[in-house]
């Protein structure tokens, strides 16, 4: 009975929300009052130095940023519940536009359709939500995690383009079976490794879960396994793992870096702290520090004007020369 | 005689292991290498070193489960130990001082021993039922660990002492595998050799007629999840040791399921009771060999779980006295079916 009820609300709701989206930027502009902006973040929580770098980075460019007159920030400890909460507070307290960061892609529909209701524009900033959701945010803004892979396989390509014995032998660290990132960096590396026609072997590719403690365990084996003599690069998904590997290469005897030629993805100070230390070769930024970034696209979502459906975050790539100057800029 | 009827499974399936990995990557597999500096190396000793912190949370486990509790903190608990011994060691001047690491490590291990004995008493004295005594801490530790390190993942100096305990090597033998070995010895003789390990095996059996025979039973169940508590703190300074930091989300994340797993792989039943150290130590070494195993026959990351849950899968069967019986049925009758003859010839005499 009451199951109706509240279908019938939300069906209602959903055919007046159809027709208040036009007046949605009205009632939007008036709800700044003339200031500027009321902004909610519902952040994921503070489970990584990266995470706490963009949490610092969004808040420090809202803070600077004359067009927003508040954020909401909350910490949901990486709990759904939490983070579905923050976002039905941010409704009820009226805010201008909702910016949620998810912890997981799925059970977003309800809160999402209620923002919508409520005529409130929802941008996603770093993760997704699952291709049924999409018509209920407007926009995300994030890392392009393919692109990520497409440049260090275009750098690995350059690199190793006169390899002397004809074909390029590589190990692989990926991350977290199954997730966007580690699929995305290595089907993006691949591809270019592929298109650009790089005679490669891929010796092995194994998950290091994004850890240095597994990164540097699988590394171990790696090197049990195959040797290193022959093997020509390594290609970490993420920094952790490519330090914990480091560790393994150098207690192995062998010089990371020069007898092995190393890629790390994210570019966190210990991972510029090991190149500028000779130990790694090529670094493929993946950008925290979107907080500007996303004020800009904050403030074109609560004007109405058009964004695309994905906003790439602006990032980096950093090799050998460039390490030692970039270092002191590092966030993480 | 019993006793290693018990370990017999688990030592069958971890040869099988073993000959796998030789056939696919050679002899070199379990045979020794010496390092440039003059340590052992290669992939058994390898897996060994690696597999030292789970051995030492999985033998306080099994003391656990043999007084019929559960231990689900202690992954949380070896985030902690990394955490304030690391924390301790990058706040000092000097990360290379001797005396500092020691202290690290004393902090480090008294901490997670207050953290265990907390755990047995809100058990023993409290009544709470020891899964969800332990999920509070399981729950709550890393967040322990994140305030200890301020959300941070502290990195030690590569000169410091404090990655010894990780890296280093006794008499060419990787530390940890010293540790590892000399816990085992010792709680093993303390348990076979003294009267505690019968009196941890009547706690596990029946707290109230323990009780009632004069053992002090509460006193027990404290003592061994503080003793938990400590290897699980050992374990997490090991870890970060080798690593040279400790990352309060991630170090040891799951590590309570593999262990609990070990124990159940060396044959120690959790309704309490009798508990096989050895066989856990051996439990232990087959899910290390595993991990390698899927690597070496060239098995994608994807498999990982799923092969460890088939050899997981065959050991709990074959340990099953009514499975053995079943499938051995078919083999067993055919001797049987003549056994009837004799037995008409004995009544007609």
């Amino acid at each position: 009975m009451l199951k109706q009820v509240l279908a019938g609300i939300g069906a209602g709701a959903l055919l007046f929300g159809l027709t208040a989206c036009g007046g949605g930027d009205d009632s939007g502009d008036g709800g700044g009052s003339g200031d500027g902006l009321v902004v909610g973040f519902a952040q994921v929580g503070a489970e990584s130095a990266w995470r706490t770098a963009n949490s610092e980075s969004v808040q420090a460019a809202a803070e600077a940023d004359d067009r927003i007159a508040e954020l909401k920030f909350v910490d949901a400890q990486q709990d759904q519940e939490k983070q579905i909460e923050a976002v039905r507070n941010f409704i009820t307290q009226q805010v201008d536009v909702i910016v949620l960061a998810p912890v997981v892609e799925t059970g977003w529909t309800d809160v999402l359709q209620e923002a919508a209701d409520a005529g409130i524009p929802v941008v996603l900033a770093d993760r997704g939500v699952e291709a049924a959701d999409e018509d209920l945010y407007v926009t995300r803004l994030g890392s392009d995690f393919a692109e990520e892979g497409r440049k260090a396989g275009a750098w690995a390509v350059e690199t190793f383009a006169e390899d002397p014995d004809g074909t390029t032998r590589i190990l692989e660290l990926q991350g977290t079976t199954g997730s966007a990132p580690a699929n995305d960096r290595k089907a993006g590396f691949f591809e270019v490794l592929d298109a650009e026609g790089l005679p490669y072997e891929l010796v092995d590719s194994q998950s290091g879960n994004f850890t240095a403690e597994e990164g540097k365990a699988v590394m171990e084996t790696f090197i049990t396994t195959h040797g290193l003599d022959g093997i020509d690069l390594l290609y970490a998904h993420n920094d952790e793992m490519g330090l914990g590997a480091i560790q393994a290469i150098e207690e192995a005897g062998y010089q990371p870096g020069t007898d092995i030629q190393i890629i790390i993805v994210d570019g966190s100070k210990a991972g510029f702290q090991a190149g500028v230390d000779g130990k790694l070769n090529y670094i493929v930024e993946c950008n925290p520090v979107f907080g500007e970034q996303l004020m800009d696209v904050v403030v074109q979502v609560a004007n109405g004007e058009e964004v695309e459906k994905f906003t790439p975050v602006e990032e980096g790539v950093f090799d050998a020369s460039q390490f030692e100057a970039e270092l002191p800029n590092r966030k993480f | 005689m019993n006793y290693a009827k018990r370990l017999m499974w688990p030592l069958i399936i971890l040869l099988a292991l073993i000959v796998v990995n030789i056939v696919a990557t050679g002899v070199d597999f379990i045979v020794p290498s010496v390092n440039e500096d003059g340590r052992l190396g290669g992939a058994f000793v390898n897996i060994l070193r690696r597999s030292a912190p789970l051995l030492l949370i999985a033998l306080g486990m099994t003391l656990v489960i043999a007084t019929k509790g559960i231990d689900l903190s202690v992954g949380a608990v070896y985030a902690i130990g990394a955490a304030i011994a690391c924390q301790t060691i990058i706040d000092a001047p000097d990360q290379t001082a001797a005396g500092l690491v020691f202290s690290a490590v004393a902090i480090a291990l008294v901490v997670t021993a207050v953290i265990g004995a907390w755990n047995g008493v809100m058990v023993a004295y409290f009544g709470i039922q020891p899964i969800v005594a332990t999920l509070i801490l399981m729950i709550a530790g890393r967040g322990i660990a994140q305030l200890v390190t301020g959300g941070q993942i502290p990195k030690v100096q590569d000169s410091s002492p404090f990655t010894e305990l990780g890296r280093g090597a006794f008499l060419a033998v990787p530390i940890p595998i010293w540790i590892a070995a000399l816990v085992l010895t010792a709680l093993a003789l303390l348990t076979r050799r003294t009267a505690l390990g019968m009196l941890l095996e009547s706690v596990g059996g029946n707290p109230e007629a323990s009780r009632l025979a004069g053992i002090r039973s509460k006193g027990i169940t404290v003592l061994v999840y503080l003793v938990c508590a400590l290897c699980a703190g050992l374990a997490g300074l090991i870890g970060a040791a080798n690593l040279g930091s400790a990352d309060a989300n991630n170090g040891g994340l799951w590590i309570e399921l593999d262990a609990i797993l070990a124990v159940v792989i060396g044959g120690t039943a959790l309704l309490g009771g009798r508990f096989f150290l050895l066989g856990t130590a051996i439990g232990v070494v087959i899910i290390g060999t595993l991990e390698d195993t899927i690597i070496n026959v060239g098995l994608s990351s994807q498999w990982q779980f799923t092969a460890k849950a088939i050899v997981v899968f065959v050991v709990a069967l074959l340990q099953s006295p009514e499975f053995r019986a079943w499938i051995l049925k078919p083999i067993k009758r055919r001797p049987a079916a003549p056994a009837p003859a004799p037995a008409e010839e004995v009544q007609a005499k």
